[in-house]
């Protein structure tokens, strides 16, 4: 294929509701500057300057598209076609720089120099990072404590590349105190400040952006599988954290009513609270970082703890979207444990030569538990293993 | 206008004088069972009217101390009933002026919204303000408010433009919260907050609060004629660590009302 993909603009949706979940709760401080942003964004994803823009930058820089692998010995071991979507090949190893790169544009557009973003694993961190010294925009990022420690190598990565990289919390501080973090510079400093966040959570119209950010993954997949294998996927499966990787995937297949839609969350080491960070498949809904979706909270609507082998998936939220799609039954979700991704990815790298991020793990491991005999797997691989090293390497059953 | 509105305009009455101190403590902050004692200790300081936070896992407006408070009180057990439970305890030990209960919307959503605007009425709080709950999202709590006989505070920022300026000011049936500068609890300078309260003055007939970043007695004397009341957050939290919090929590709020 030529060029990336283009994105899925659609209307943001009324009041980011996505049936009863999403919406916008936050202090009054933050309103007129989500207005804002949701009116700049709307003006800019029709400009086609705006959108030349983006495609220059994911074609040259980022490396878009990226390719559609077909896994041959993988899909042996499942037993039909697997499909890899190689977002681990664009710059800085993720599906994030998408979203990044994207926000940065937009913030500029909108005279706004001075960005913060939260960062779990160290992706989104890495990819915001990254575009500001492209764009020469101050950067701050917040990182829990826990994180910054298993993911010692991004936040170097990040400080070599300008970003001031703010330590967040407690020791065992993780996404989601970085992410309540970022939100408190972003009301201190709003009238200067673009906040950039990392997945497809937080208050409209953050989830409506980044879906249609990462929206490119979506359409270059659809046409890629249907050059490349000659038809749509009977399945396609994403990791969910917050969703972003997982809803952009999506995005291009939700017409198609014959394709099945799997996310797989973070089972961690089981179902107990504070375990796990399957927000869909345990949860309750409530509204955590402005946004109502499922949650892991106790009956008091206090945030529970949480916990997954792979920090991009420790998460007590999830997308609105995401809640949506799992109570309309057009998605589906389950959760694989610490013990079920860490197989997948020794499996994967030693099948197919590819070291995959333990969140993508999560998604092959899905994979591997579909039947035999039927239809292709179009398997989002949102990113690339090299940071995970570490975890993987010390990791011991507990 | 219901009753616990216009008990609320009383303690904060629109004289254009100097402000009366509103004290902000944190239930179950330094101890589970000792809110009451702080709540009767800000009145008898001098406090007009009290704003009581029920502590939550995710504050994004509160600053380092109410989030260290707030991380305390819910690992020693406090949970919105018990607050409640407190503020019940300190009413039938005497306590004169308004409540008003400040948490965020999820502990409020997961109690029900009919239901916690029940309890906190006839636990005899006045108002209630929830600083993640935007003008947008706010019918369904006004609603239960309103049938509970319970106000409703509305918050204000700087960055608010006019228009919505006035629909807080006209939906407010508490006090209206000015926040004095963008920002979450605790920092700044609080007399930024002046041309906020200048634009916000003529648009409602409800007290107006100032709040965020008053620390002193000189910042109080600063705000005559412009704002009814201050919320004294910060300071007071730090206050209630001491050794006797219910004394410190008195001496702090009698030196910020100037006796």
């Amino acid at each position: 294929m030529n060029g990336p993909g283009r994105l899925i603009v659609t209307a943001p949706p009324p009041r980011g509701r996505y049936g009863e979940f999403g919406g916008s709760f936050v202090p009054e401080t933050v309103v007129p500057a989500l207005q804002q942003l949701e009116a700049a964004a709307v003006e800019a994803l029709s400009d086609p300057q705006f959108l030349a823009e983006f495609y220059r930058l994911e074609a040259g820089y980022a490396g878009r598209p990226t390719p559609l692998h077909h896994a041959r010995r993988l899909s042996e071991r499942v037993g039909r076609p697997v499909w890899l979507k190689r977002e681990d090949l664009l710059h800085t190893g993720a599906h994030k720089l998408n979203n990044a790169l994207g926000q940065l544009l937009l913030a500029q557009r909108m005279g706004k120099h001075r960005i913060v973003a939260e960062t779990g694993a160290g992706q989104h961190g890495l990819a915001t990072a990254t575009a500001c010294a492209l764009l020469g925009m101050d950067c701050i990022v917040y990182m829990g404590r826990e994180d910054m420690r298993r993911q010692a190598v991004n936040v170097a990565k990040m400080k070599l590349l300008g970003a001031r990289v703010e330590p967040v919390g407690d020791p065992a501080a993780t996404l989601k105190d970085a992410t309540s973090e970022a939100i408190r510079d972003w009301v201190t400093n709003v009238r200067g400040t673009h906040y950039v966040i990392g997945s497809a959570v937080g208050p409209h119209p953050y989830p409506w952006l980044v879906r249609t950010l990462q929206s490119v993954i979506g359409s270059e997949a659809r046409a890629q599988m249907l050059e490349l294998a000659g038809g749509l996927p009977e399945v396609v499966i994403a990791s969910v954290g917050g969703g972003s990787n997982a809803i952009g995937i999506f995005a291009a297949f939700l017409a198609d009513s014959e394709v099945q839609l799997l996310g797989v969350e973070a089972g961690g080491r089981g179902p107990e609270p504070g375990a796990n960070g399957a927000s869909l498949g345990l949860g309750t809904p409530g509204v955590l970082h402005g946004s109502r979706s499922y949650i892991l909270q106790d009956r008091d609507g206090q945030v529970l703890p949480t916990h997954s082998i792979s920090a991009g998936l420790d998460y007590p939220g999830v997308g609105p979207e995401h809640a949506n799609l799992m109570a309309t039954g057009r998605a589906s979700y389950l959760a694989l444990d610490d013990r079920q991704a860490l197989d997948a990815f020794h499996l994967l790298t030693r099948l197919e030569g590819i070291i995959p991020a333990l969140e993508s793990s999560h998604a092959v491991a899905a994979a591997l538990r579909l039947p035999a005999g039927q239809g292709p797997i179009l398997v989002c691989l949102s990113g690339r293993g090299d940071k995970d090293l570490e975890t993987v390497l010390g990791w011991e059953p507990s | 206008m219901s009753s616990a509105g216009d008990a609320i305009l009383a303690a904060l009455p629109r004289s254009g004088g100097e402000p009366r101190v509103c004290p902000y403590l944190m239930a179950g902050f330094p101890d589970p069972e000792g809110t009451a004692d702080l709540l009767l200790a800000a009145e008898a300081g001098g406090g007009a009217l009290i704003e009581v936070g029920i502590p939550h896992s995710d504050p994004l407006a509160d600053g380092p101390t109410l989030q260290a408070a707030g991380r305390h009180a819910l690992a020693h057990g406090m949970t919105t009933r018990l607050a409640l439970a407190q503020v019940e305890l300190a009413r039938s030990r005497g306590l004169r002026v308004p409540v008003v209960c400040m948490t965020y919307l999820n502990p409020v959503a997961q109690f029900g919204l009919e239901e916690f605007c029940r309890a906190a009425a006839a636990a005899g709080v006045d108002a209630v303000l929830v600083p993640d709950l935007p003008l947008e999202e706010m019918g369904g709590l006004e609603g239960s408010a309103s049938r509970a006989g319970l106000g409703l505070c509305t918050m204000v920022a700087p960055t608010t433009p006019d228009r919505r300026l006035a629909l807080a000011a006209a939906r407010a049936t508490g006090f209206v919260y000015c926040v004095s500068r963008t920002g979450v609890t605790g920092k700044g300078d609080p007399t930024e907050g002046t041309d906020l309260l200048d634009r916000v003055r003529a648009l409602s007939g409800r007290p107006l609060v100032l709040g965020f970043g008053v620390r002193r007695r000189s910042q109080v004397m600063a705000l005559a004629g412009l704002a009814d009341g201050v919320a004294v957050g910060t300071r007071i939290v730090e206050a209630a660590t001491g050794a006797d919090p219910a004394a410190s929590v008195r001496e702090v709020v009698a030196e910020l009302c100037g006796r």
